[in-house]
């Protein structure tokens, strides 16, 4: 199976940045996902929004980067949304108890509807 | 030298005048019971005397001479041939008190001359009949030591319901170093010893009784663990047993229900495992016993499916030579023992090929030891009923089960989604729901990256092995790393606040992740390599 790099951009909205994901969230994603999330942060909107739609992978070294972000987003008191995820990644986040602290919406509207 | 003295010296043997008639009957003859130095100067003398010499004459300081003269001797003709000095007449006054005549000294040569050579080969003879004698009582002895050693071989093989348990042995001299022993333990296990003491004969023989008692009391005391068992015998033995002297030997415990062969080695040939694909060693490593103290052993653990069969060995057996000075060596064990029956039809293959390999007139160089133990074919039933938990335990043995997919990746980072693409292609037919499907391929792709990463450490020499098999009421995905004999942690639920809060790390969520994706999740551990069975119910 070919490797499906990771990718992410950023896209700013008023209070929200949302960073759009693609490809496998692993150990390789770690300074890509950094970088994006302090890019979502330079304009210190209250909200950053994850869009996981065309990420094909998480595995335990991602779910550990996203527990980073969100450890990050806290103690900047800025909220973390997420939306996009597949139904067994929305599980992942159940049993992993991320859903407790990053509310999963199913997409971006509804995420930007929720984060206001 | 010889002692000439104790065997033939004869005091008045011959008449000093052959042509007088004695008055008086003769005295019989004496065996002089002298006894002198072999570097005494007498000795010297009389092999180049050349004739018979006058004693009276002789001037030579010689303990023995003294002695010769204070028993009466007058005159010796000293019998010698081939640079020897075989015996002496030694003769005493004449009885008409006259002196011996040049006639009686000729005579008397002449007749040492004449005597020499038939003393001599009695000499031989009687030498001869003392050897066969000591030789007799030592075969005797030999023949005993067998009987004995033999009685200290099992009697009877055991009785085991679907098993075929079988030995030969063959030492090289009367007596062997090797043994082998079945204990009866007692929680209806069967302990199995093969071993092989340095050397052969008789000093192998002694080592191999003490050897063979202290393993079955320290079998009895630990039914359940051949590493201590070996660690144990090995202390006893080390204080004991002469130096330059140990024992290899391999134990192991058969649970006759499952199949499970549990067991160490104390530097004993590897045993062979027989299936009917291939003949494969069982690696198990420790030092000999009786050479260090404090020494442990690692246990290793296999299961014997039905027709899958052990082999457990001797050196005399792989280091046979041929005429031509070629070993038999362990692969052409591995081609007589695959494919083909174990048990007793093993033994006997492998006795032929021996035979047809070293050619008539063989000298056997070893003792040649073997045991084997065969699972039955019609085993398969009772013990799928009996023994369900310990199948669990068993790598790679899933009875009654389907292998939908069996392959190995490299150890390398990303691999792990070789792994889930594999593993999801091969169940493509079982049609599970997709959300179960998602599952198991999150916990193979997590347990594959535990395998590279901590089993194997990204060595690219150490591949992950994955098997997908089903039964009945399973599908099993068996992933297999080369970092046994590490303790597993336990995976607890992570705790996402000590995470956030930085108090721990925020990794550290795969067996976590594992745990809760499949049904059952099972660990083992064969020392060399470990394997976790993610368990799908159907």
């Amino acid at each position: 199976m070919p490797a499906q790099p990771f990718e992410a951009s950023v896209r700013h909205q008023p209070d929200t940045g949302i960073i759009d994901l693609r490809g496998e969230i692993n150990a390789a994603a770690e300074a890509g996902l950094s970088a994006a999330y302090a890019a979502a942060e330079a304009q210190n909107p209250p909200t950053i929004v994850l869009n996981f739609g065309a990420v094909s992978y998480i595995n335990s070294t991602g779910i550990a980067l996203i527990v980073g972000l969100l450890a990050r987003a806290r103690k900047a008191k800025r909220r973390l949304l997420v939306f996009g995820l597949s139904p067994h990644y929305q599980e992942i986040f159940q049993i992993t108890r991320l859903a407790d602290f990053m509310t999963v919406f199913q997409d971006e509207a509804s995420a930007l509807a929720g984060g206001r | 030298m010889r002692n000439p003295f104790r065997k033939q010296p004869q005091k008045e043997a011959v008449q000093p005048s052959l042509a007088e008639t004695p008055a008086s009957p003769i005295p019989a003859a004496q065996i002089l019971p002298l006894d002198f130095a072999p570097n005494d100067p007498l000795s010297a003398y009389l092999l180049n005397a050349g004739g018979a010499v006058d004693l009276e004459r002789l001037k030579l300081d010689s303990p023995a001479l003294r002695a010769l003269r204070e028993a009466g001797v007058r005159l010796i003709a000293p019998l010698t041939g081939q640079g020897e000095l075989i015996g002496l007449l030694n003769l005493g006054p004449r009885r008409s008190e006259q002196e011996y005549t040049a006639d009686d000294r000729k005579l008397l040569g002449d007749l040492a001359t004449q005597a020499a050579p038939a003393v001599r080969v009695a000499q031989l003879v009687r030498q001869q009949q003392i050897e066969t004698r000591a030789r007799e009582r030592l075969e005797q002895e030999l023949r005993v030591a067998r009987v004995v050693q033999q009685t200290l071989l099992p009697e009877e093989l055991p009785a085991l319901a679907g098993w075929q348990v079988a030995a030969y042995w063959q030492p090289a001299q009367a007596v062997s170093g090797d043994f082998y022993d079945f204990i009866a333990l007692p929680d209806g296990n069967l302990g199995i010893v093969e071993a092989d003491v340095t050397g052969k004969g008789v000093p192998a023989a002694l080592v191999m009784a003490s050897a063979r008692g202290i393993l079955r009391v320290a079998a009895e005391q630990d039914p359940a663990s051949p590493g201590k068992v070996l660690a144990h015998v090995n202390e006893l033995l080390c204080p004991d047993i002469p130096p330059s002297m140990f024992v290899t030997c391999l134990y192991g415990v058969l649970n006759p229900a499952t199949g499970r062969f549990v067991f160490a080695n104390a530097g004993h040939n590897l045993p062979a495992k027989c299936t009917a694909e291939a003949v494969v060693e069982l690696r198990a490593t420790g030092m000999p016993l009786g050479l260090l103290p404090e020494m442990t052993y690692d246990e290793h653990e296999t299961t014997l499916g039905p027709g899958e069969s052990i082999l457990i060995y001797s050196d005399g057996l792989v280091e046979a030579h041929n005429p031509q000075g070629e070993m038999f060596g362990f692969p052409r064990l591995r081609q007589m023992a695959c494919g083909q029956g174990g048990g007793a039809e093993l033994i006997e293959r492998l006795r032929s090929a021996l035979a047809d390999f070293v050619g008539p007139g063989w000298e056997q160089e070893d003792d040649v030891t073997f045991v084997t133990l065969e699972r039955s074919e019609s085993a398969n039933e009772r013990i799928n009923e009996s023994a369900n938990d310990a199948i669990r335990n068993s790598q790679f043995a899933i009875r009654n089960s389907s292998l939908l997919a069996d392959f190995t990746i490299p150890s390398a980072p990303d691999n792990e989604r070789e792994a889930m693409a594999q593993v999801a292609a091969a169940v493509a037919g079982l049609e599970l729901p997709a959300e179960r499907l998602e599952r198991l391929k999150t916990a193979v792709a997590e347990a594959t990256m535990n395998a590279m990463e901590h089993g194997n450490r990204y060595d690219p020499d150490l591949p992950v092995a994955i098997r997908v098999q089903t039964t009945a009421d399973e599908l099993i995905v068996s992933i297999t790393d080369h970092g046994g004999g590490q303790p597993i942690p336990e995976a607890d639920a992570p705790d996402l606040e000590a995470k956030l809060a930085g108090l721990q790390s925020p990794r550290g969520w795969g067996l976590f992740l594992i745990r809760s994706m499949v049904d059952d999740l099972r660990v083992t551990d064969d020392g060399m390599r470990h394997t976790v069975e993610l368990v799908m119910k159907r």
